[in-house]
């Protein structure tokens, strides 16, 4: 494994703290300033390996909490259109996973967002689970979201990433029965949970015009089942705008915004999106 | 690079999987969204409900009967046999002759009465061949529900014919232009519809594979091949076979065919899969043969995939065998040495396909022409004992697949 001198002093300095409690600290951050935290999502590799590192790092600057990094994969089923796209073009240009595992080194010894994987499970299967945990964590990455493995399947990874610390971190879709959501949530909590991943429409990925009605009733429900747990709750999928941030974390802990970065890249020219980036996550951070 | 260790797979146990985790050994499994979750569970549900239940079996006996045609003949083709090796008995299992043409029909018939039963009145289904679109467009059309097909760009292409059928029989076909726009894409498309309208929508999905409890569901589905051959070949040779050949794209044909057999250990089961044009990566789509177990479509099985873990993309002359996954029960079968496979390329399958249809009159799909053109090449070999008795699947007719072979044999229509 590469180690660059950057990098040991990020391991260095993150070397008393385990990197799933990385996340924690940055709720309990953010529930001290009384506001909610922001999740920007990135492809690795779009539009490209080190364009990817700069956007990843504007952000950072423009205040993000946490930071979702994609790693591409041939089959994302649980992607919409905007997704599918910047991952296809990703692995054309030659995006491996560890392409990403490079991508989250550079990044953290440049900053201390903590920064979580977000990709399908067959790509880290091959790279070995054990191998892909360590190298993970051993890369400034604090867990895991993986949309394809469900609780049932989840055992293998959870017991790989508990090992190194890391939060496997589960998805609650708003059809979910209350049964379920009791399931999930004690999976969750056999390891460092990280927070819920709450999703906010029945759907795919993707950007829409309005949230959920139901959105609110969904999120107390959940809340029912995680709140004698410290697990933050997350709202995600098709956010886009500052005023749809600004109502969602008057009820959850935090907002995930994916496909309206990856759109907005694509209105810009390279040499503007950095600028781009910075701005609209600023402006996600005012509210 | 690999860390997964197909020992468990263990010896071949009939009728014990899948277990309540939906796996085969290690195969199978429910590698989905947690928004489907909830959905396979019901399904499953229902699917047990309904096996129980005499009314249920009633209805699709009668179904099958007299809207599919069952039972299919298991005919003797002498010609055809004489061909492969001397003094040996050749079966035809024909599914080609079941209504639109291919075994499809039956669990699209099964699984539609189960949508029935659910409730459920939007059906959406993948194809590649267009055969099983086809099935399921006609089971919706009998049944009065609405069908959405997704269909990859280049299979609309190459099986024009299926789409205006499909059309003809009220279904919306969707075009799927993302990834390599063939029948893995469809899949991939239809899965996020069913992530979407999972409360109002049943996936009648078309091969032994997916989530659990797909496989099984497909499989006890197609069983009915395997087990009026058991009984037609007792009544006509009064012996079991001593070989069952069938293809292998996802498998539904060749499980069908295979499982009602597979607790008889004397009765050698051979699966054909599609050698393309060779087996570099991309060429081919012989998962069995040259790939290693992975995750596609909600279920661990063996998989075409790159050292990365990206699928390959997968290339054969039969669109119908156009897949880089295969069912769990076949890895399964595989790892416990009960099914042995192996691949015919596309040239291989044009001479299976010309060889029955001039030594017997029957024209099959080229899905099945792998089977019978890999028997061929055993026969060359001198593999086959005199005295050998081996029934062939014949899953489809030709039909849909005169424009291909037209164009492979270099003839202008």
């Amino acid at each position: 494994m590469q180690t660059t001198n950057k990098n040991s002093v990020q391991r260095r300095h993150h070397a008393t703290i385990l990197p799933a409690t990385r996340i924690t600290h940055a709720f309990e951050r953010a529930q001290n300033e009384e506001r909610g935290i922001l999740i920007p999502y990135f492809m690795c590799g779009y539009p490209s390996a080190a364009q990817s590192i700069e956007l990843v790092l504007a952000a950072a600057t423009g205040g993000a909490d946490i930071i979702e990094l994609g790693m591409p994969f041939s089959d994302p089923l649980a992607d919409g259109a905007t997704i599918q796209h910047a991952g296809h073009v990703a692995l054309e240009r030659g995006m491996t996973v560890n392409g990403c595992l490079e991508i989250a080194r550079r990044v953290a010894s440049q900053c201390a967002v903590p920064l979580l994987f977000m990709g399908y499970y067959n790509p880290i299967l091959a790279y070995g689970l054990e191998r892909f945990c360590q190298e993970a964590a051993a890369s400034g990455v604090c867990g895991f979201i993986i949309p394809d493995l469900p609780t049932e399947e989840a055992l293998p990874l959870q017991q790989a990433a508990n090992q190194h610390g890391l939060a496997l971190i589960f998805l609650v879709p708003p059809t979910t029965s209350d049964d379920r959501i009791a399931q999930i949530v004690k999976t969750a909590t056999n390891g460092p949970g990280g927070f819920l991943y709450c999703v906010s429409l029945t759907g795919v990925t993707g950007s829409r015009s309005a949230i959920s009605t139901h959105l609110r009733s969904f999120i107390t429900r959940v809340r029912g089942y995680t709140k004698d747990h410290n697990l933050p709750l997350v709202v995600g999928f098709g956010l886009s705008t500052p005023e749809h941030i600004a109502e969602v974390t008057n009820y959850a802990e935090g907002a995930v915004v994916g496909s309206a970065l990856v759109n907005l890249i694509d209105q810009h020219p390279e040499s503007q999106q950095v600028e781009a980036v910075k701005k609209y996550i600023e402006s996600l951070r005012k509210r | 690079m690999q860390t997964y260790h197909t020992k468990e797979a263990g010896t071949y146990q009939h009728n014990l999987y899948p277990d309540e985790r939906g796996r085969f050994g290690p195969f199978g499994g429910k590698f989905v969204p947690e928004s489907l979750m909830t959905a396979l569970s019901e399904l499953e549900a229902a699917y047990l409900d309904a096996s129980n239940d005499p009314g249920f079996q009633l209805e699709l006996q009668a179904q099958l009967s007299t809207f599919v045609g069952r039972p299919t003949a298991l005919h003797y083709v002498p010609r055809f046999s004489q061909m492969v090796a001397p003094n040996i008995k050749v079966y035809l299992k024909r599914e080609d002759l079941a209504h639109t043409g291919a075994h499809k029909i039956n669990n699209a018939l099964g699984q539609g009465l189960l949508a029935r039963r659910m409730g459920k009145k939007r059906i959406i289904a993948e194809t590649g061949a267009g055969q099983h679109g086809v099935a399921t467009a006609t089971v919706c059309a009998m049944l009065g529900l609405e069908c959405i097909v997704y269909m990859g760009e280049i299979d609309i292409q190459r099986q024009s014919l299926n789409v205006f059928r499909m059309k003809l029989l009220g279904a919306e076909v969707r075009s799927v232009g993302s990834g390599s726009r063939t029948l893995k894409d469809a899949i991939n498309e239809a899965i996020r519809d069913w992530v979407t309208n999972v409360e109002t929508t049943f996936y009648l999905i078309g091969s032994a594979v997916g989530p659990h409890p797909y496989p099984r569901i497909v499989r006890n589905f197609q069983a009915i091949i395997g087990e009026e051959a058991r009984k037609q070949v007792l009544a006509q040779e009064g012996r079991m076979p001593d070989m069952v050949v069938a293809c292998v794209g996802g498998g539904s044909n060749a499980i069908g065919m295979f499982y009602p057999f597979a607790g008889v250990l004397d009765v050698q089961l051979l699966g054909v899969e599609a050698g393309g044009t060779s087996l570099e990566a991309g060429q081919h789509a012989a998962t069995l043969v040259a790939g290693r177990p992975g995750i596609l479509h909600g279920a661990m099985s063996y998989l075409l995939q790159n050292g990365d873990g990206q699928v390959l993309d997968t290339h054969s002359i039969s669109a119908g065998l156009d897949y880089p996954s295969v069912g769990p029960e076949h890895s399964y079968m595989k790892e416990t040495g009960r099914a042995t496979y192996v691949s015919a390329n596309d040239a291989t399958a044009l001479r299976g396909l010309q060889a029955l249809s001039q030594s017997e009159g029957i024209i099959p799909a080229l899905e099945p022409a792998h089977a019978l053109g890999y028997l061929l090449e055993m026969g060359n070999r001198r593999e086959i004992p005199e005295g050998s008795l081996i029934i062939v699947n014949l899953s489809g007719r030709g039909d849909k697949d005169m424009l291909t072979v037209a164009q492979a044999l270099n003839v202008t229509l």
